[in-house]
């Protein structure tokens, strides 16, 4: 019957669409999670309510990240309490701190200026507040 | 013999009786009152989203965090499942041409298991979220209000369960033997989907629920990382029973639109064997995707890469939905009484909706939504712009079943026109919010962000449109059926010809394969 036909074609007109989103994702997933092998590692802690991180040479800092542009960074995501979640949206670093485990996530700032830092999962009382800010800075050295 | 309203009885004779349009019209009542219940806390809380930085209505985030979680699960457990339930009762046994639901008194208990839930839901008033992620809802969420929360989905779940073996048994076994199961109408098939759905899923998190309780009486710790335990295995139980849940919400809306939408466009559907291939579809892939919440845990890449799969692979059976109804509609005198509007709109949404999850399945995607308003918008597009269409559009079309009077069309006009544009506004602005960076369950946001107050704004205007919609339905729904004109009752929308109830055997809307 004609009207079969037609439906025929509506579903495999979406299964394509769906192989092509599902092909896409696949092969760009596989790029963002490729970590660059000089990649610093700055370990980042979460608790409530704020963010510390610890660069690889042992300096620290609490809320706001200091990092140099042109260099890669490999986040080691740590959390001290319940879970949240390791964000900076203008870079799309975006991944989750649980207690017990150890995540990661990477990136390469290519520009400098200040971005924010927050909490985007549900953390309790001031998870809404879980702010902090990345500065990128020209690398002098 | 369904005119339930048209004799006025005592109220405890529908309270106490185990009949199933009358345990229909309870669950469909109940869940009605909590849906205004909920809908006062979604107001409370875009009123006070309006303006970043000020205490307008909500002026501590341990309350506004208590709001978000007791309107998300009140919406879910209170408002979706007893009215998927309710309209279920009232039809399945008139469908399947059996005098009630095959245990009646099972059938009244588990009802009366919703308002005991729904106390210890409310009264608690918990802040650990609709999800309760350990270990949160474990070390820091404060008592008693998250172990009533526990006890009362607890409560819910057994009463879902109670009610799914309610509905296998009688379609399955009660159904009349002149009647074949492929010719039973959709919208009972979408009742057993969903039946025989609940049974395999919920029981991981009737576990997972258990557990929690003993990690916060501190007798284990599965969840707790200081006691030896891992919170990712929480996630899994949760999402386990959670992501089959959603079509648990969203299948029973698209039977109803399966009920409404031959009939108003005067053709026979367009093919039942397809719908009931979908909803099977539906109920098997379903089982695969849970993952899809949890691409940012720490999951592998390979693990990733099948839930993804997973999740798109139950995409085409959704399709095939929205094929399905355009394609019975196609040519039809399609005559848009309030239930056609509802069921039309919700289909519209209900393809947007669907798109937007596509999206979010893809997994570098999903790491810009995750955590943010887009996930929001999309879940309401879904849970409003489809599950409620649905069953509002239901609740028109049995409203003159039901109390033998006519709505004012007027009023269910204003009522179509509000909810749809307040539900485009509010939803589609929360997926830009998303992609603007908004986390989601947030008491406040930073003022200098103008985007975020401007999109802010325009949602919470959305929303207003929304919930003042909700208005014109209950004048519908109070004044109109003590004093609304007397239905036709041959045909009461006046479509024409002969008019079909739902139920009836004969029926020539329910053939069309
Ligand atoms: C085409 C079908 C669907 C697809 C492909 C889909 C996909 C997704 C994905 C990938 C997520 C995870 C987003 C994230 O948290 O990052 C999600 C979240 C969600 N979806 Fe869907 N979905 C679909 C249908 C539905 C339906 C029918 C409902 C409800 C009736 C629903 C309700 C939800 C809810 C409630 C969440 C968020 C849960 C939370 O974190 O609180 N979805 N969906
Ligand atoms: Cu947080
Ligand atoms: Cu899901």
């Amino acid at each position: 019957m004609g009207h079969d036909t037609a439906e025929w074609v509506f579903v495999g007109v979406v299964i394509a669409i769906l192989v092509y989103v599902g092909v896409d994702s696949w092969v760009v997933q596989k790029e963002v999670e490729e970590v660059p092998a000089d990649a610093e590692i700055i370990k980042v802690t979460a608790q409530q309510w704020f963010w510390s991180f610890e660069h690889a040479d042992g300096t620290k800092e609490i809320s706001t990240l200091h990092l140099k542009k042109g260099h890669a960074y490999n986040f080691e995501i740590y959390s001290k309490d319940v879970m949240h979640s390791f964000n900076i949206p203008d870079w799309v670093v975006f991944e989750d701190a649980v207690p017990g485990h150890v995540n990661h996530a990477w990136f390469a700032p290519d520009q400098t200026g200040e971005f924010p830092i927050q909490c985007r999962e549900y953390c309790g009382l001031l998870h809404y507040n879980m702010r902090g800010s990345l500065i990128v800075e020209d690398d002098k050295s | 013999m369904v005119l339930e309203l048209k004799k006025p009885r005592p109220v405890w004779q529908i309270m106490f009786s185990t009949h199933h349009t009358d345990v229909g019209l309870l669950y469909t009542i109940t869940g009605l009152a909590f849906l205004f219940m909920g809908g006062v806390l979604a107001m409370m809380i875009r009123t006070h989203l309006f303006f970043p930085g000020q205490n307008v209505l909500i002026s501590d985030s341990v309350t506004f965090n208590r709001i978000f979680t007791v309107h998300g699960l009140t919406m879910l457990f209170l408002f979706a499942l007893p009215v998927a339930n309710g309209i279920g009762n009232y039809l399945v046994p008139l469908m399947v041409r059996y005098k009630d639901m095959a245990y009646p008194k099972l059938n009244a208990i588990a009802f009366w298991m919703n308002p005991i839930g729904g106390a210890l839901l409310w009264l608690g008033f918990s802040d650990t979220s609709w999800v309760s992620y350990a270990p949160y809802s474990v070390i820091r969420a404060p008592g008693p209000a998250a172990d009533m929360m526990i006890f009362g989905l607890k409560i819910l779940g057994i009463s879902s369960i109670l009610s799914s073996i309610n509905f296998i048994v009688t379609i399955l076994k009660c159904k009349h033997p002149d009647l074949p199961l492929r010719r039973v109408p959709l919208f009972a098939w979408s009742m057993m989907t969903v039946s025989l759905m609940t049974l395999v899923a919920m029981p991981s998190y009737a576990a997972a629920l258990i557990m929690l309780l003993t990690d916060r009486l501190g007798v284990s710790g599965f969840f707790n990382p200081t006691a030896g335990g891992d919170p990712i295995a929480y996630l899994h139980l949760f999402w386990f029973t959670f992501h089959p849940e959603v079509y648990i919400f969203l299948l029973p809306s698209i039977g109803m639109m399966y009920e409404i939408i031959p009939r108003f466009a005067r053709k026979p559907l367009y093919s039942q064997g397809s719908g009931v291939f979908a909803f099977v579809m539906l109920g098997l892939i379903g089982f695969a995707s849970w993952g899809h919440h949890m691409y940012s845990t720490g999951m592998d890449f390979t693990t990733k890469v099948v839930f993804m799969i997973g999740t798109l692979a139950a995409v085409p059976a959704s399709g095939m939905h929205v094929f399905n109804f355009l394609a019975t509609m196609w040519g039809g005198r399609i005559r848009f009484a309030a239930p056609m509007k509802f069921a039309v709109g919700g289909i519209a949404l209900f393809f947007s909706a669907g798109a937007g999850g596509v999206l979010n399945s893809a997994m570098p995607l999903d790491f810009i939504s995750h955590g943010t308003y887009w996930v929001v918008g999309h879940m309401h597009l879904f849970l409003t712009g489809t599950i409620a269409f649905g069953f509002v559009g239901m609740i028109y079309y049995m409203f003159p079943l039901i109390t033998g009077r006519m709505y004012s069309e007027k009023l269910a006009n204003i009522h179509f026109v509000g909810m749809l544009w307040g539900s485009v506004q509010v939803f589609f602005t929360q997926h830009l919010l998303g992609l603007e960076g908004m986390p989601r369950r947030v008491y406040d946001y930073p003022a200098e962000y103008t985007s975020w107050t401007q999109l802010n704004q325009i949602a919470t205007i959305g929303a207003w449109i929304l919930g003042a919609s909700f208005v014109a339905f209950l004048i519908n729904l109070i004044y109109y059926s003590a004093k609304g004109k007397e239905a036709n009752m041959d045909d009461p929308f006046g479509i024409g010809g002969k008019y079909y109830y739902p139920y009836q055997a004969k029926n020539p809307h329910h053939v069309g394969y």
